[in-house]
Protein backbone atom coordinates (compact mmCIF):
# COMPACT_ATOMS: atom_id res chain seq x y z
CA UNK A 1 0.00 0.00 0.00
CA UNK A 2 1.63 3.13 -1.18
CA UNK A 3 0.63 6.56 -0.39
CA UNK A 4 0.67 9.36 -2.70
CA UNK A 5 1.36 12.91 -0.98
CA UNK A 6 -2.02 14.32 -2.24
CA UNK A 7 -3.33 11.02 -0.13
CA UNK A 8 -1.63 12.40 3.20
CA UNK A 9 -2.99 16.16 2.35
CA UNK A 10 -6.55 14.87 2.08
CA UNK A 11 -5.92 12.86 5.52
CA UNK A 12 -4.35 15.67 7.32
CA UNK A 13 -7.51 18.04 6.31
CA UNK A 14 -9.88 15.52 7.64
CA UNK A 15 -7.97 15.46 10.76
CA UNK A 16 -7.45 19.26 10.36
CA UNK A 17 -3.76 18.71 11.12
CA UNK A 18 -1.24 21.32 9.68
CA UNK A 19 1.74 19.82 8.39
CA UNK A 20 4.58 21.32 6.72
CA UNK A 21 6.21 19.32 3.17
CA UNK A 22 8.30 17.83 5.15
CA UNK A 23 6.25 16.42 7.38
CA UNK A 24 4.11 15.21 4.38
CA UNK A 25 6.53 13.33 2.68
CA UNK A 26 8.08 11.76 5.84
CA UNK A 27 4.76 10.75 6.89
CA UNK A 28 3.80 9.30 3.38
CA UNK A 29 6.83 6.75 3.47
CA UNK A 30 6.92 6.10 7.05
CA UNK A 31 2.12 5.64 6.92
CA UNK A 32 3.33 3.28 3.88
CA UNK A 33 5.41 1.29 5.32
CA UNK A 34 3.33 0.56 8.24
CA UNK A 35 0.44 0.12 6.02
CA UNK A 36 2.13 -2.57 4.22
CA UNK A 37 2.91 -4.60 7.59
CA UNK A 38 -1.10 -4.15 8.65
CA UNK A 39 -1.75 -5.79 5.53
CA UNK A 40 -0.87 -8.80 7.13
CA UNK A 41 -4.81 -8.88 8.23
CA UNK A 42 -5.93 -9.63 4.56
CA UNK A 43 -4.90 -12.90 4.79
CA UNK A 44 -7.68 -14.07 7.04
CA UNK A 45 -10.93 -15.42 5.85
CA UNK A 46 -13.22 -13.08 8.19
CA UNK A 47 -16.79 -13.06 5.94
CA UNK A 48 -18.33 -15.01 9.08
CA UNK A 49 -16.96 -13.14 12.10
CA UNK A 50 -18.84 -10.50 13.95
CA UNK A 51 -16.22 -7.60 14.69
CA UNK A 52 -15.84 -6.35 18.44
CA UNK A 53 -16.80 -2.58 19.24
CA UNK A 54 -16.35 -3.17 23.24
CA UNK A 55 -14.95 -4.71 25.50
CA UNK A 56 -17.50 -6.27 28.44
CA UNK A 57 -20.65 -7.06 27.96
CA UNK A 58 -22.20 -3.82 29.22
CA UNK A 59 -24.99 -1.82 27.20
CA UNK A 60 -27.24 0.60 27.26
CA UNK A 61 -25.58 1.78 31.12
CA UNK A 62 -28.19 4.16 31.79
CA UNK A 63 -28.76 6.06 35.14
CA UNK A 64 -31.60 8.18 36.82
CA UNK A 65 -32.41 11.55 35.11
CA UNK A 66 -30.90 13.93 38.33
CA UNK A 67 -29.70 17.28 37.95
CA UNK A 68 -26.71 16.91 39.52
CA UNK A 69 -24.13 20.32 41.00
CA UNK A 70 -21.93 20.87 37.69
CA UNK A 71 -18.59 23.16 37.98
CA UNK A 72 -18.63 26.65 37.89
CA UNK A 73 -18.66 28.63 34.69
CA UNK A 74 -15.62 30.71 35.62
CA UNK A 75 -13.89 27.18 36.37
CA UNK A 76 -14.51 25.88 33.35
CA UNK A 77 -13.01 28.70 31.12
CA UNK A 78 -10.45 29.16 33.24
CA UNK A 79 -8.45 27.64 31.01
CA UNK A 80 -10.02 28.96 28.09
CA UNK A 81 -7.05 31.05 25.28
CA UNK A 82 -10.01 33.07 25.44
CA UNK A 83 -13.21 33.49 26.70
CA UNK A 84 -15.76 37.00 26.91
CA UNK A 85 -18.91 37.14 28.75
CA UNK A 86 -19.21 33.88 29.67
CA UNK A 87 -18.27 31.83 26.64
CA UNK A 88 -15.17 30.35 24.90
CA UNK A 89 -14.68 32.95 22.36
CA UNK A 90 -13.48 31.86 18.46
CA UNK A 91 -13.56 33.28 15.26
CA UNK A 92 -16.28 33.59 13.31
CA UNK A 93 -17.65 29.55 12.12
CA UNK A 94 -19.57 30.89 9.52
CA UNK A 95 -18.38 33.45 6.88
CA UNK A 96 -19.18 34.54 3.44
CA UNK A 97 -17.15 31.68 1.99
CA UNK A 98 -18.34 28.78 3.32
CA UNK A 99 -15.79 26.47 1.59
CA UNK A 100 -13.49 27.55 4.00
CA UNK A 101 -16.08 28.36 6.96
CA UNK A 102 -17.31 25.20 6.83
CA UNK A 103 -21.42 24.67 5.48
CA UNK A 104 -22.86 22.10 6.10
CA UNK B 1 15.73 4.24 63.33
CA UNK B 2 15.47 3.35 59.94
CA UNK B 3 18.55 4.31 57.58
CA UNK B 4 17.12 4.97 54.34
CA UNK B 5 13.12 5.52 54.22
CA UNK B 6 12.53 4.96 50.24
CA UNK B 7 13.68 1.13 50.97
CA UNK B 8 10.02 0.24 52.06
CA UNK B 9 7.31 -1.58 50.62
CA UNK B 10 3.79 0.06 50.69
CA UNK B 11 3.13 -2.83 53.14
CA UNK B 12 5.75 -2.70 54.91
CA UNK B 13 5.80 1.06 55.40
CA UNK B 14 1.87 1.09 56.36
CA UNK B 15 3.50 -1.16 59.24
CA UNK B 16 5.80 1.26 60.39
CA UNK B 17 3.69 3.88 60.46
CA UNK B 18 1.29 2.29 62.33
CA UNK B 19 3.62 1.46 64.74
CA UNK B 20 5.10 5.27 65.38
CA UNK B 21 8.51 4.06 63.70
CA UNK B 22 8.50 7.10 61.60
CA UNK B 23 5.75 9.35 60.48
CA UNK B 24 4.30 10.16 56.75
CA UNK B 25 6.07 13.47 57.05
CA UNK B 26 9.36 11.98 57.58
CA UNK B 27 8.56 9.05 54.67
CA UNK B 28 7.33 11.36 52.27
CA UNK B 29 10.67 13.88 53.02
CA UNK B 30 13.20 10.86 52.65
CA UNK B 31 10.97 10.52 48.91
CA UNK B 32 11.35 14.07 47.97
CA UNK B 33 14.97 14.44 49.06
CA UNK B 34 15.38 11.32 47.11
CA UNK B 35 13.89 12.65 43.91
CA UNK B 36 16.07 15.83 44.18
CA UNK B 37 19.06 13.37 44.31
CA UNK B 38 18.64 11.26 41.57
CA UNK B 39 15.64 12.75 39.24
CA UNK B 40 18.07 15.11 37.64
CA UNK B 41 19.32 12.08 35.84
CA UNK B 42 16.43 10.27 35.95
CA UNK B 43 13.42 12.72 34.99
CA UNK B 44 10.85 10.41 35.92
CA UNK B 45 9.04 13.70 36.91
CA UNK B 46 7.25 16.40 35.10
CA UNK B 47 6.05 17.99 37.94
CA UNK B 48 7.12 17.47 41.42
CA UNK B 49 4.39 18.37 44.08
CA UNK B 50 6.23 19.04 47.48
CA UNK B 51 4.18 21.22 49.16
CA UNK B 52 0.82 19.40 48.21
CA UNK B 53 2.49 15.98 49.12
CA UNK B 54 4.25 17.66 52.54
CA UNK B 55 0.48 18.88 53.17
CA UNK B 56 -0.94 15.55 52.80
CA UNK B 57 1.38 13.75 54.60
CA UNK B 58 1.04 16.30 57.59
CA UNK B 59 -3.04 15.05 56.89
CA UNK B 60 -1.90 11.06 57.11
CA UNK B 61 -0.13 12.00 60.50
CA UNK B 62 -3.15 13.05 61.97
CA UNK B 63 -4.90 10.34 60.92
CA UNK B 64 -2.14 7.78 61.96
CA UNK B 65 -2.57 9.53 65.04
CA UNK B 66 -6.22 8.75 65.42
CA UNK B 67 -6.01 5.27 64.32
CA UNK B 68 -8.53 6.28 61.28
CA UNK B 69 -6.32 4.83 58.57
CA UNK B 70 -6.58 2.92 55.42
CA UNK B 71 -3.83 1.22 53.41
CA UNK B 72 -2.30 4.02 51.69
CA UNK B 73 -2.66 6.39 53.92
CA UNK B 74 0.76 8.37 54.08
CA UNK B 75 2.31 6.71 51.35
CA UNK B 76 3.84 8.55 49.07
CA UNK B 77 2.87 8.23 45.15
CA UNK B 78 3.28 9.32 41.88
CA UNK B 79 1.01 9.76 39.44
CA UNK B 80 1.38 9.51 35.40
CA UNK B 81 0.66 12.76 34.11
CA UNK B 82 -2.27 11.67 31.76
CA UNK B 83 -4.54 11.38 35.22
CA UNK B 84 -6.23 14.59 35.82
CA UNK B 85 -5.54 16.04 38.92
CA UNK B 86 -6.77 20.05 40.46
CA UNK B 87 -3.63 20.82 42.67
CA UNK B 88 -0.69 20.20 39.68
CA UNK B 89 -0.54 20.46 36.05
CA UNK B 90 -1.35 17.41 33.45
CA UNK B 91 0.01 18.07 30.43
CA UNK B 92 -0.23 14.11 28.68
CA UNK B 93 3.57 14.75 27.69
CA UNK B 94 2.02 17.46 25.31
CA UNK B 95 2.87 20.75 24.08
CA UNK B 96 -0.47 21.19 23.57
CA UNK B 97 -1.54 20.76 27.04
CA UNK B 98 0.96 22.80 28.96
CA UNK B 99 -0.17 24.33 31.83
CA UNK B 100 -2.92 22.79 31.85
CA UNK B 101 -4.58 22.48 35.17
CA UNK B 102 -7.67 20.36 35.32
CA UNK B 103 -11.00 21.72 37.62
CA UNK B 104 -11.68 18.11 38.12
CA UNK B 105 -9.98 14.97 39.71
CA UNK B 106 -9.59 11.63 37.93
CA UNK B 107 -11.45 8.93 39.92
CA UNK B 108 -8.58 7.28 40.61
CA UNK B 109 -7.14 10.06 41.78
CA UNK B 110 -10.34 11.57 44.25
CA UNK B 111 -9.96 7.42 45.29
CA UNK B 112 -6.52 7.98 46.60
CA UNK B 113 -6.98 11.07 48.36
CA UNK B 114 -10.32 9.26 50.20
CA UNK B 115 -7.50 6.77 51.48
CA UNK B 116 -5.22 9.85 52.57
CA UNK B 117 -2.24 9.22 49.72
CA UNK B 118 0.50 11.53 49.32
CA UNK B 119 1.01 12.91 45.70
CA UNK B 120 4.73 13.27 45.16
CA UNK B 121 4.00 14.45 41.57
CA UNK B 122 3.37 13.61 37.87
CA UNK B 123 5.36 11.25 36.06
CA UNK B 124 7.12 11.73 32.34
CA UNK B 125 5.43 9.78 29.51
CA UNK B 126 5.20 9.54 25.78
CA UNK B 127 3.06 11.89 24.46
CA UNK B 128 -1.02 11.18 25.06
CA UNK B 129 0.58 7.99 26.32
CA UNK B 130 1.65 7.00 22.51
CA UNK B 131 4.91 5.16 22.91
CA UNK B 132 7.31 2.44 24.09
CA UNK B 133 10.09 4.32 25.59
CA UNK B 134 9.14 7.79 26.94
CA UNK B 135 11.00 9.30 24.69
CA UNK B 136 8.00 10.67 22.48
CA UNK B 137 7.78 12.93 25.93
CA UNK B 138 7.63 16.71 24.57
CA UNK B 139 9.98 17.33 27.51
CA UNK B 140 12.68 14.80 27.02
CA UNK B 141 12.73 11.64 27.80
CA UNK B 142 13.25 9.55 31.23
CA UNK B 143 16.17 7.73 31.85
CA UNK B 144 16.32 4.29 33.03
CA UNK B 145 17.69 3.37 36.76
CA UNK B 146 19.37 0.51 35.32
CA UNK B 147 21.53 1.92 32.64
CA UNK B 148 20.68 5.69 32.42
CA UNK B 149 22.06 5.21 28.49
CA UNK B 150 19.09 3.24 28.01
CA UNK B 151 15.20 3.74 27.70
CA UNK B 152 12.88 2.83 30.38
CA UNK B 153 10.11 1.72 28.69
CA UNK B 154 6.78 2.97 27.97
CA UNK B 155 4.61 4.89 27.88
CA UNK B 156 4.31 4.48 31.23
CA UNK B 157 8.17 4.85 31.15
CA UNK B 158 8.49 8.00 34.23
CA UNK B 159 6.02 6.05 36.80
CA UNK B 160 8.26 2.51 36.61
CA UNK B 161 11.28 4.87 36.83
CA UNK B 162 9.87 6.36 39.70
CA UNK B 163 9.25 3.48 41.84
CA UNK B 164 12.72 1.59 40.25
CA UNK B 165 14.47 4.75 41.56
CA UNK B 166 13.03 4.46 45.11
CA UNK B 167 11.59 8.07 44.31
CA UNK B 168 8.27 6.79 44.51
CA UNK B 169 6.71 3.71 46.86
CA UNK B 170 4.01 3.17 44.45
CA UNK B 171 3.07 4.59 41.29
CA UNK B 172 0.05 4.85 38.77
CA UNK B 173 0.12 4.56 35.06
CA UNK B 174 -1.99 3.51 31.89
CA UNK B 175 -1.48 0.57 29.85
CA UNK B 176 -3.39 0.66 26.36
CA UNK B 177 -0.80 -1.84 24.39
CA UNK B 178 1.44 -3.12 26.90
CA UNK B 179 2.05 1.16 28.62
CA UNK B 180 2.59 -0.63 32.08
CA UNK B 181 3.33 -4.10 31.84
CA UNK B 182 6.46 -3.23 29.26
CA UNK B 183 8.26 -0.64 31.50
CA UNK B 184 7.61 -2.69 34.37
CA UNK B 185 10.18 -5.24 32.45
CA UNK B 186 12.36 -2.66 31.48
CA UNK B 187 12.83 -0.63 34.75
CA UNK B 188 12.62 -4.19 36.71
CA UNK B 189 9.33 -3.38 38.71
CA UNK B 190 5.75 -4.83 39.33
CA UNK B 191 3.52 -3.77 36.88
CA UNK B 192 -0.38 -4.85 36.46
CA UNK B 193 -3.39 -3.93 34.10
CA UNK B 194 -6.18 -4.93 35.51
CA UNK B 195 -9.01 -6.50 33.20
CA UNK B 196 -11.10 -4.05 30.97
CA UNK B 197 -13.38 -2.38 33.21
CA UNK B 198 -12.47 -2.82 36.57
CA UNK B 199 -11.10 0.63 37.13
CA UNK B 200 -12.41 3.57 35.84
CA UNK B 201 -10.87 5.42 33.22
CA UNK B 202 -13.18 9.00 34.39
CA UNK B 203 -10.18 11.63 34.13
CA UNK B 204 -7.20 9.66 32.70
CA UNK B 205 -6.57 11.58 29.49
CA UNK B 206 -8.30 9.50 26.66
CA UNK B 207 -6.07 7.43 24.06
CA UNK B 208 -8.48 4.53 22.99
CA UNK B 209 -10.90 3.96 25.31
CA UNK B 210 -11.89 -0.09 24.18
CA UNK B 211 -8.16 -0.63 24.91
CA UNK B 212 -6.74 1.59 27.93
CA UNK B 213 -6.88 0.73 31.59
CA UNK B 214 -5.29 2.63 34.65
CA UNK B 215 -2.79 0.16 36.91
CA UNK B 216 -0.27 0.09 39.63
CA UNK B 217 3.59 -0.12 39.63
CA UNK B 218 5.16 -1.58 43.27
CA UNK B 219 8.33 -3.31 44.05
CA UNK B 220 6.08 -6.48 45.33
CA UNK B 221 3.04 -8.32 43.65
CA UNK B 222 1.52 -7.37 47.13
CA UNK B 223 1.74 -3.81 46.55
CA UNK B 224 0.27 -3.95 43.27
CA UNK B 225 -2.82 -5.89 45.04
CA UNK B 226 -3.13 -3.13 47.54
CA UNK B 227 -3.20 -0.52 44.86
CA UNK B 228 -5.79 -2.01 43.21
CA UNK B 229 -8.22 -2.41 46.12
CA UNK B 230 -7.67 1.12 46.41
CA UNK B 231 -8.32 2.18 42.69
CA UNK B 232 -11.03 -0.53 41.86
CA UNK B 233 -14.53 -1.06 41.84
CA UNK B 234 -17.97 0.59 39.69
CA UNK B 235 -17.85 4.53 38.87
CA UNK B 236 -20.96 5.94 37.23
CA UNK B 237 -18.58 8.68 35.56
CA UNK B 238 -17.10 5.66 33.47
CA UNK B 239 -20.23 3.37 31.95
CA UNK B 240 -17.32 1.08 30.80
CA UNK B 241 -16.17 0.04 34.61
CA UNK B 242 -18.31 -2.59 35.74
CA UNK B 243 -20.99 -2.77 38.69
CA UNK B 244 -19.47 -6.09 40.48
CA UNK B 245 -17.93 -5.39 44.00
CA UNK B 246 -14.38 -5.07 43.96
CA UNK B 247 -12.76 -8.16 45.77
CA UNK B 248 -10.12 -8.05 47.93
CA UNK B 249 -7.38 -8.59 45.50
CA UNK B 250 -4.95 -10.39 48.29
CA UNK B 251 -7.85 -13.08 48.72
CA UNK B 252 -5.54 -15.44 46.48
CA UNK B 253 -2.40 -15.03 47.90
CA UNK B 254 -0.61 -18.49 48.36
CA UNK B 255 2.99 -20.51 48.35
CA UNK B 256 2.39 -23.23 46.65
CA UNK B 257 0.90 -24.19 43.15
CA UNK B 258 -0.65 -27.59 43.25
CA UNK B 259 -3.10 -28.23 41.08
CA UNK B 260 -2.58 -24.91 38.90
CA UNK B 261 -2.35 -24.81 35.28
CA UNK B 262 0.18 -22.82 33.47
CA UNK B 263 -0.10 -21.95 30.24
CA UNK B 264 3.20 -21.67 27.79
CA UNK B 265 2.07 -20.03 24.44
CA UNK B 266 4.17 -21.25 21.62
CA UNK B 267 3.30 -18.46 19.74
CA UNK B 268 5.35 -16.28 22.80
CA UNK B 269 8.40 -17.50 21.34
CA UNK B 270 9.57 -15.18 18.78
CA UNK B 271 12.37 -14.31 16.21
CA UNK B 272 14.59 -11.80 17.55
CA UNK B 273 14.33 -12.54 21.27
CA UNK B 274 17.13 -12.53 22.82
CA UNK B 275 18.83 -15.61 24.54
CA UNK B 276 19.02 -14.36 28.07
CA UNK B 277 15.28 -13.30 27.95
CA UNK B 278 14.28 -16.56 26.53
CA UNK B 279 16.39 -18.32 29.34
CA UNK B 280 15.26 -16.54 32.03
CA UNK B 281 11.54 -17.17 31.15
CA UNK B 282 12.24 -20.45 30.57
CA UNK B 283 13.73 -20.86 34.32
CA UNK B 284 10.75 -18.96 35.92
CA UNK B 285 8.38 -21.86 34.21
CA UNK B 286 10.43 -24.59 35.53
CA UNK B 287 10.11 -22.55 39.01
CA UNK B 288 6.29 -22.16 38.91
CA UNK B 289 6.41 -25.95 38.11
CA UNK B 290 9.10 -26.46 41.16
CA UNK B 291 6.30 -24.77 43.13
CA UNK B 292 3.15 -27.29 41.82
CA UNK B 293 2.21 -25.97 38.68
CA UNK B 294 1.46 -27.79 35.85
CA UNK B 295 2.74 -26.39 32.82
CA UNK B 296 0.40 -27.03 29.41
CA UNK B 297 1.64 -26.16 25.90
CA UNK B 298 -1.09 -23.84 24.26
CA UNK B 299 -1.51 -22.12 21.38
CA UNK B 300 -3.06 -18.14 20.92
CA UNK B 301 -3.35 -18.52 17.04
CA UNK B 302 -4.14 -15.24 16.14
CA UNK B 303 -1.37 -13.66 18.11
CA UNK B 304 0.83 -12.63 15.31
CA UNK B 305 -1.71 -10.36 13.54
CA UNK B 306 -2.43 -8.45 17.04
CA UNK B 307 0.11 -6.00 16.30
CA UNK B 308 -1.81 -4.90 13.14
CA UNK B 309 -4.90 -5.27 14.93
CA UNK B 310 -3.89 -3.07 17.25
CA UNK B 311 -1.85 0.04 15.29
CA UNK B 312 -6.05 -0.07 13.19
CA UNK B 313 -8.15 0.15 16.43
CA UNK B 314 -5.83 2.22 18.69
CA UNK B 315 -4.86 4.95 16.30
CA UNK B 316 -8.65 5.18 14.92
CA UNK B 317 -9.86 5.41 18.68
CA UNK B 318 -6.98 7.93 18.97
CA UNK B 319 -8.15 10.23 16.37
CA UNK B 320 -11.36 10.52 17.47
CA UNK B 321 -10.30 11.12 21.24
CA UNK B 322 -7.52 13.42 20.65
CA UNK B 323 -10.27 15.95 17.82
CA UNK B 324 -10.94 18.08 21.33
CA UNK B 325 -7.50 19.31 20.78
CA UNK B 326 -8.43 22.51 19.22
CA UNK B 327 -7.33 25.25 21.09
CA UNK B 328 -10.94 26.24 22.25
CA UNK B 329 -11.57 25.12 25.72
CA UNK B 330 -7.58 24.71 26.80
CA UNK B 331 -4.56 23.93 26.31
CA UNK B 332 -2.18 25.68 23.45
CA UNK B 333 -4.03 28.17 20.45
CA UNK B 334 -2.35 28.92 17.49
CA UNK B 335 -4.49 31.46 15.70
CA UNK B 336 -4.84 31.28 12.53
CA UNK B 337 -7.28 33.47 9.50
CA UNK B 338 -10.44 31.48 9.78
CA UNK B 339 -11.37 29.05 12.70
CA UNK B 340 -10.31 26.07 10.44
CA UNK B 341 -6.82 27.36 10.43
CA UNK B 342 -6.71 27.96 13.85
CA UNK B 343 -7.71 24.10 14.21
CA UNK B 344 -4.78 23.31 11.84
CA UNK B 345 -2.00 25.68 13.15
CA UNK B 346 -2.63 24.26 17.12
CA UNK B 347 -2.98 20.93 16.52
CA UNK B 348 0.36 21.01 13.66
CA UNK B 349 2.51 22.79 16.21
CA UNK B 350 0.89 21.50 19.37
CA UNK B 351 1.16 17.85 18.84
CA UNK B 352 4.79 15.71 18.42
CA UNK B 353 5.41 13.62 15.10
CA UNK B 354 4.12 10.37 16.55
CA UNK B 355 1.03 11.43 18.11
CA UNK B 356 0.63 12.97 14.68
CA UNK B 357 1.23 9.65 12.79
CA UNK B 358 -1.51 7.93 14.70
CA UNK B 359 -3.80 10.79 14.51
CA UNK B 360 -3.23 10.45 10.62
CA UNK B 361 -3.01 6.10 10.41
CA UNK B 362 -6.53 6.56 12.30
CA UNK B 363 -8.38 8.92 10.40
CA UNK B 364 -7.02 7.58 7.38
CA UNK B 365 -8.60 3.93 8.46
CA UNK B 366 -11.60 5.43 9.81
CA UNK B 367 -12.02 7.47 6.37
CA UNK B 368 -14.23 6.89 3.33
CA UNK B 369 -13.24 3.90 1.71
CA UNK B 370 -10.78 2.05 3.62
CA UNK B 371 -13.56 1.95 6.69
CA UNK B 372 -14.37 -1.91 5.71
CA UNK B 373 -10.99 -2.61 5.04
CA UNK B 374 -9.31 -1.61 8.04
CA UNK B 375 -11.26 -0.59 10.50
CA UNK B 376 -14.13 -2.83 10.47
CA UNK B 377 -11.09 -6.10 9.56
CA UNK B 378 -9.42 -5.01 12.79
CA UNK B 379 -12.32 -5.54 14.58
CA UNK B 380 -13.12 -8.39 13.63
CA UNK B 381 -9.53 -9.94 14.02
CA UNK B 382 -10.03 -8.75 17.07
CA UNK B 383 -13.23 -11.76 17.48
CA UNK B 384 -10.52 -13.87 17.00
CA UNK B 385 -8.17 -12.56 19.12
CA UNK B 386 -10.49 -12.40 22.50
CA UNK B 387 -11.52 -16.13 21.17
CA UNK B 388 -8.18 -17.52 21.42
CA UNK B 389 -7.99 -16.14 25.13
CA UNK B 390 -11.63 -17.89 25.96
CA UNK B 391 -10.08 -20.98 24.56
CA UNK B 392 -7.27 -21.31 26.35
CA UNK B 393 -8.38 -20.15 29.75
CA UNK B 394 -10.88 -23.12 29.17
CA UNK B 395 -7.43 -25.57 29.47
CA UNK B 396 -5.28 -23.32 31.95
CA UNK B 397 -5.95 -20.51 34.85
CA UNK B 398 -2.64 -18.72 33.63
CA UNK B 399 -0.36 -18.13 30.60
CA UNK B 400 3.16 -16.89 31.50
CA UNK B 401 5.62 -15.89 28.76
CA UNK B 402 7.97 -12.91 28.18
CA UNK B 403 6.94 -9.70 28.86
CA UNK B 404 8.98 -7.74 26.05
CA UNK B 405 11.25 -9.52 23.32
CA UNK B 406 14.37 -8.04 24.32
CA UNK B 407 15.64 -5.75 27.88
CA UNK B 408 15.48 -2.11 27.52
CA UNK B 409 17.06 -0.52 24.58
CA UNK B 410 19.13 2.25 23.88
CA UNK B 411 17.46 5.50 24.04
CA UNK B 412 17.65 6.91 20.58
CA UNK B 413 17.88 3.24 18.84
CA UNK B 414 14.55 2.86 18.06
CA UNK B 415 12.91 6.62 17.62
CA UNK B 416 14.38 5.97 13.22
CA UNK B 417 11.85 3.24 12.76
CA UNK B 418 7.97 3.67 13.93
CA UNK B 419 7.23 -0.50 12.97
CA UNK B 420 10.29 -1.56 15.34
CA UNK B 421 9.42 0.42 17.84
CA UNK B 422 5.82 -0.93 17.94
CA UNK B 423 7.61 -4.17 18.20
CA UNK B 424 8.21 -3.94 21.78
CA UNK B 425 4.51 -4.31 22.62
CA UNK B 426 3.95 -7.32 21.15
CA UNK B 427 3.42 -10.00 23.96
CA UNK B 428 1.09 -6.79 25.95
CA UNK B 429 -1.13 -6.09 22.85
CA UNK B 430 -3.23 -9.16 23.11
CA UNK B 431 -4.43 -8.41 26.88
CA UNK B 432 -5.65 -5.35 25.76
CA UNK B 433 -7.49 -6.68 22.43
CA UNK B 434 -9.23 -9.09 24.46
CA UNK B 435 -9.78 -6.94 27.28
CA UNK B 436 -8.16 -9.28 29.98
CA UNK B 437 -5.33 -8.68 32.94
CA UNK B 438 -1.68 -9.19 32.87
CA UNK B 439 1.04 -8.42 35.70
CA UNK B 440 4.78 -8.29 34.88
CA UNK B 441 7.42 -9.21 37.10
CA UNK B 442 11.02 -9.65 37.77
CA UNK B 443 12.68 -12.59 36.79
CA UNK B 444 16.21 -12.53 36.38
CA UNK B 445 18.75 -10.67 34.14
CA UNK B 446 20.24 -10.40 31.16
CA UNK B 447 23.61 -8.08 30.26
CA UNK B 448 22.91 -6.78 33.99
CA UNK B 449 19.29 -5.75 33.13
CA UNK B 450 15.47 -7.14 34.12
CA UNK B 451 13.97 -9.35 32.23
CA UNK B 452 10.13 -9.76 32.89
CA UNK B 453 8.13 -12.97 33.51
CA UNK B 454 4.34 -11.98 32.09
CA UNK B 455 1.28 -13.78 33.87
CA UNK B 456 -1.99 -13.23 32.01
CA UNK B 457 -4.67 -13.97 33.24
CA UNK B 458 -8.60 -14.43 32.83
CA UNK B 459 -10.92 -11.57 32.76
CA UNK B 460 -12.47 -10.38 36.02
CA UNK B 461 -9.99 -13.03 38.16
CA UNK B 462 -6.90 -10.48 38.75
CA UNK B 463 -7.33 -12.66 42.29
CA UNK B 464 -5.69 -16.07 40.83
CA UNK B 465 -3.58 -14.10 38.88
CA UNK B 466 -1.38 -12.26 41.69
CA UNK B 467 -1.85 -15.25 43.95
CA UNK B 468 0.23 -16.78 41.55
CA UNK B 469 2.39 -14.24 40.81
CA UNK B 470 2.66 -13.90 44.18
CA UNK B 471 4.07 -17.15 44.73
CA UNK B 472 6.70 -16.69 42.16
CA UNK B 473 8.27 -13.73 43.26
CA UNK B 474 8.48 -15.06 46.70
CA UNK B 475 9.75 -18.03 46.01
CA UNK B 476 11.99 -16.43 43.34
CA UNK B 477 13.04 -12.81 45.44
CA UNK B 478 14.44 -11.23 42.25
CA UNK B 479 11.84 -8.23 43.44
CA UNK B 480 15.40 -7.92 46.06
CA UNK B 481 17.56 -6.52 43.22
CA UNK B 482 17.10 -2.67 43.21
CA UNK B 483 18.80 -0.23 40.35
CA UNK B 484 21.90 1.01 41.79
CA UNK B 485 21.54 4.21 41.29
Amino acid sequence: MSLTTADVEHVANLARLGLSEDETELLRSQLSSILEHIEVLQQLDTGRIPPTARMNSLTNVLRDDVVQQSLPQIVVLSNAPQSRDGFFEVRAVMTEDTAEGGSA
Amino acid sequence: MHSDLTRFSAAGARAALDAGEFSAVDLTRAHLARIDAVDGDVHAFLHVMGDVALAQAEAADVRIASGEVLPLTGIPIALKDILVTIDAPTTAASKILEGYVSPYDGTVVARLREQGAVFLGKTNTDEFAMGSSTENSAFGPTHNPWDLSRAPGGSSGGSAASVAAREAVIALGSDTGGSIRQPAGFCGVVGLKPTYGRVSRFGLIAFASSLDQIGPFSRTVQDAAIMLNAIAGHDPRDSTSVPDIAPDFRAGFRTDLTGVRVGIAREYTVAGMEPGVTNAVAAAAKQLEDLGAELVDISLPHTEYALATYYITAPAEASANLARFDGVKYGLRIDGATLQDSYRATRGQGFGAEVKRRIMLGTYALSSGYYDAYYVKAQKVRTLIKQDFEEAFKQVDVIAGPTSPTVAFGLGSRMDDPYQMYLADIFTIPANMAGTPGVALPCGFSEGLPVSLQLLGKAFDEQTLLGIAHAYEQSAGWHKHTAKI
